[in-house]
């Protein structure tokens, strides 16, 4: 692990058992997060990316999921490897996450203040805090999100929110107190379009004044390049291209990247391509070698059979393709 | 495209009523005094965030409620009324395709079931020709043959979607109200069906009302474009002049907040315009121009009165009283 190195995921196959077998949906994934990098993961419905995030808080369905393969490095400790004392203070102090739906991340029955508080309570090691000083945090907290009356706020019950704010409210949260890493799960994609846009702004601000390293798990290329320093390209369980952001979209290489970016809509006009033929494999009996390789228009021999490395190709451009081998 | 009008929308409004405030009742203003027309042959783009209305002038203008003031005609007809009193022969030459084809395709009946019951009663098609049909319209949206047979469950969301569109056609119909048809679907299956989409249209000459909250997605599918806030349409225009010049304060706001993927792009996205707050319930709609509390350009007499649709060039359409004679020169003072 390099000194900088925060987070790094080597290897990871996650399992889903269903009736029938196991869906084999993670197969190897390996993931780097810097101290301060702020990093996008990309991919369509069904990818593996929220499993990948799971997997890394431990939060898999215990019961329903196994890691055959892999290892999860933070801050020098494997996570997989952690007692639950030890994965408790990762998730309290160490990793927060927002995710997609802040209504359902949101319990309904008590008020905003109840589990902001909680959240502070949780991350203060000694476990017992002043009344006073949890709730100055609070709204401390409340304020750096950008929401107005906090005091009020405080009394409040989400269903009393909008949308926008309810996704504030998750921010403050995961921000009340100093992380290392935030992990952010679609944070705008149940917003409409202006409102995502002041939520990622916010987000965008906040890790930068705590130097907080951030995912950015999104479908949306556009909100990636926007947001991250960093782009990784996901496809069905596989990391299939990482670069820098400018360098991605300057010179996408992988054949699933290309397509992907040639069937998003442009501001500018001219047409959509065609899309790329056929669907997201099925995980249960998933294709020999690259798993893209039945709708790969460039597919060679080889692509059927073996599973292609992560090439490297140059100024940490990667890229999963035999294409690409040099 | 032609110039001849297919429908057109006078003065429609459409409230709902949600409750009683000291004996009187609270309306929810959905629509809200729009005019538009849509010509032959050319694809009309309805935008707007959630609860804009969009949704709801589309359903109005299919017959699924009825207006609560004001006019539609269809091609020269007064169809100002739910969709039970309309002709038959009006359910064939209007048709819609919904945003969740999971929830507007019955899980229970088999792909066939789903596209005889428009050839039945629209095309009167009986005995072996339904099966014949059925194929020739799989064809038309790229499915093969022995779908026919399987269920909604048991196909992905791009091919639900495709069927949907396939139900949509089978009774042959000339105008198509497409409700965020690809909202819910990945971009590289969005893809396919916005070329299908389109393709059919050149094929069979249909007219389209394409609801979108997708403005890079409407550049590329739109003849004309309208943006609608709080009920209301605040700019109205022919795609390409829209996208060079847009003017109202909050079709330049959705401008900039969409994420785009180009250097190009970007330089398309208007300058100096951050999006502020969020959109007021349409129960408590703001008082003069709705979009005011919003507005990083309002003046007093945004809050006072409502602006008025004015054509500032010819086919671009504002309500925004910067672009109105009336309060021309009170803007320049202030």
């Amino acid at each position: 692990m390099t000194e900088n190195g925060l987070l790094q995921i080597k290897n990871l196959h996650v399992w889903y058992k269903v009736y029938g077998g196991y869906l084999k949906v993670l197969d190897g994934v390996y993931f780097d997060v810097n101290k301060g990098e702020r990093v996008g993961l990309v991919g369509e419905t069904g990818c593996g990316k929220t499993t990948t995030m799971k997997a890394i808080l431990r939060i898999l369905p215990e019961k329903d999921s196994k890691i055959p393969e892999g290892e999860i490095h933070f801050k020098g400790q494997d996570i997989l490897k952690m007692n639950s004392s030890e994965l408790q203070k990762v998730r309290s102090q160490g990793i927060a996450m927002i995710f997609q739906d802040p209504t359902a991340a949101l319990n309904p029955v008590f008020t905003i203040g109840d589990q902001l508080s909680e959240a502070i309570k949780v991350a203060f090691s000694s476990g017992r805090a002043h009344k006073e000083t949890v709730k100055q945090a609070a709204i401390r907290a409340l304020k750096e999100a950008r929401l107005p009356d906090q005091e009020r706020l405080l009394g409040n019950y989400p269903i009393q929110l909008s949308g926008g704010m309810r996704q504030r409210v998750c921010i403050s949260m995961a921000v009340s107190t100093p992380r290392d890493l935030l992990i952010a799960d679609e944070p705008g994609t149940s917003l409409d379009v202006t409102i995502q846009d002041q939520i990622l702004r916010l987000l965008n601000e906040l890790v930068e004044k705590k130097s907080t390293s951030i995912i950015l798990i999104t479908h949306s290329l556009g909100v990636a390049r926007e947001m991250t320093d960093r782009i990784y390209v996901m496809y069905a369980g596989t990391m299939v291209e990482v670069a820098k952001s400018k360098e991605l979209f300057r010179n996408p290489l992988h054949p699933y990247t290309l397509g992907l970016l040639s069937s998003i809509p442009k501001l500018s006009g001219g047409g959509i391509a065609r899309g790329i033929p056929g669907r997201i494999p099925d995980y249960l009996n998933p294709p020999t070698g690259c798993r893209f390789h039945p709708r790969c228009p460039q597919a060679l021999p080889e692509c059927s059979v073996q599973k292609p490395g992560f090439y490297d190709v140059g100024d940490g451009h990667k890229v999963a393709c035999f294409l690409y081998k040099g | 495209m032609s110039n001849k009008e297919i429908l057109k929308i006078e003065h429609l409004k459409k409230y709902f009523k949600v409750g009683k405030k000291q004996g009187q009742p609270v309306f929810l203003k959905a629509v809200d005094d729009i005019n538009l027309s849509v010509y032959e042959g050319e694809t009309f783009g309805l935008v707007g965030e959630s609860g804009s209305g969009k949704s709801t002038t589309a359903y109005t203008v299919i017959g699924m409620y009825r207006p609560t003031s004001g006019k539609i005609y269809y091609k020269g007809m007064d169809i100002s009324f739910e969709a039970a009193k309309r002709p038959q022969s009006l359910k064939k030459d209007m048709q819609i395709v919904f945003q969740d084809p999971g929830s507007s395709l019955n899980p229970r009946q088999t792909i066939k079931q789903i596209l005889e019951l428009p050839l039945r009663l629209h095309r009167k098609i009986r005995g072996k020709d339904i099966e014949q049909t059925v194929i020739e319209l799989l064809q038309k949206v790229e499915l093969p043959p022995e779908y026919m047979f399987k269920s909604p469950p048991a196909i992905g969301g791009g091919e639900k979607q495709m069927v949907a569109i396939a139900r949509a056609l089978a009774s042959a119909p000339s105008f198509i109200v497409l409700d965020e048809p690809t909202s819910a679907l990945d971009v590289s299956i969005q893809a396919k069906i916005i070329n299908k989409i389109m393709d059919l249209q050149k094929e069979m000459g249909l007219t389209y009302l394409f609801i979108t909250h997708d403005l890079s997605l409407m550049r590329n599918v739109a003849n004309r474009v309208a943006i609608m806030y709080l009920g209301k349409i605040c700019e109205l225009a022919s795609a390409t002049e829209f996208y060079k010049k847009p003017l109202h304060p909050y079709t330049r706001m959705l401008l900039a907040s969409i994420p785009v993927v180009s250097d190009a792009e970007e330089e398309l996205k208007p300058r100096k315009i951050a999006s502020t707050g969020e959109i007021p319930s349409p129960v408590n709609v703001p008082p003069g121009c709705g979009f005011h509390p919003r507005c990083p350009e309002k003046a007093k007499v945004c809050s006072e009165v409502v602006p008025e649709m004015v054509e500032v060039e010819p086919g671009h359409f504002v309500s925004c009283h910067q672009f109105s004679a009336k309060f021309a020169d009170f803007w320049k003072q202030s």
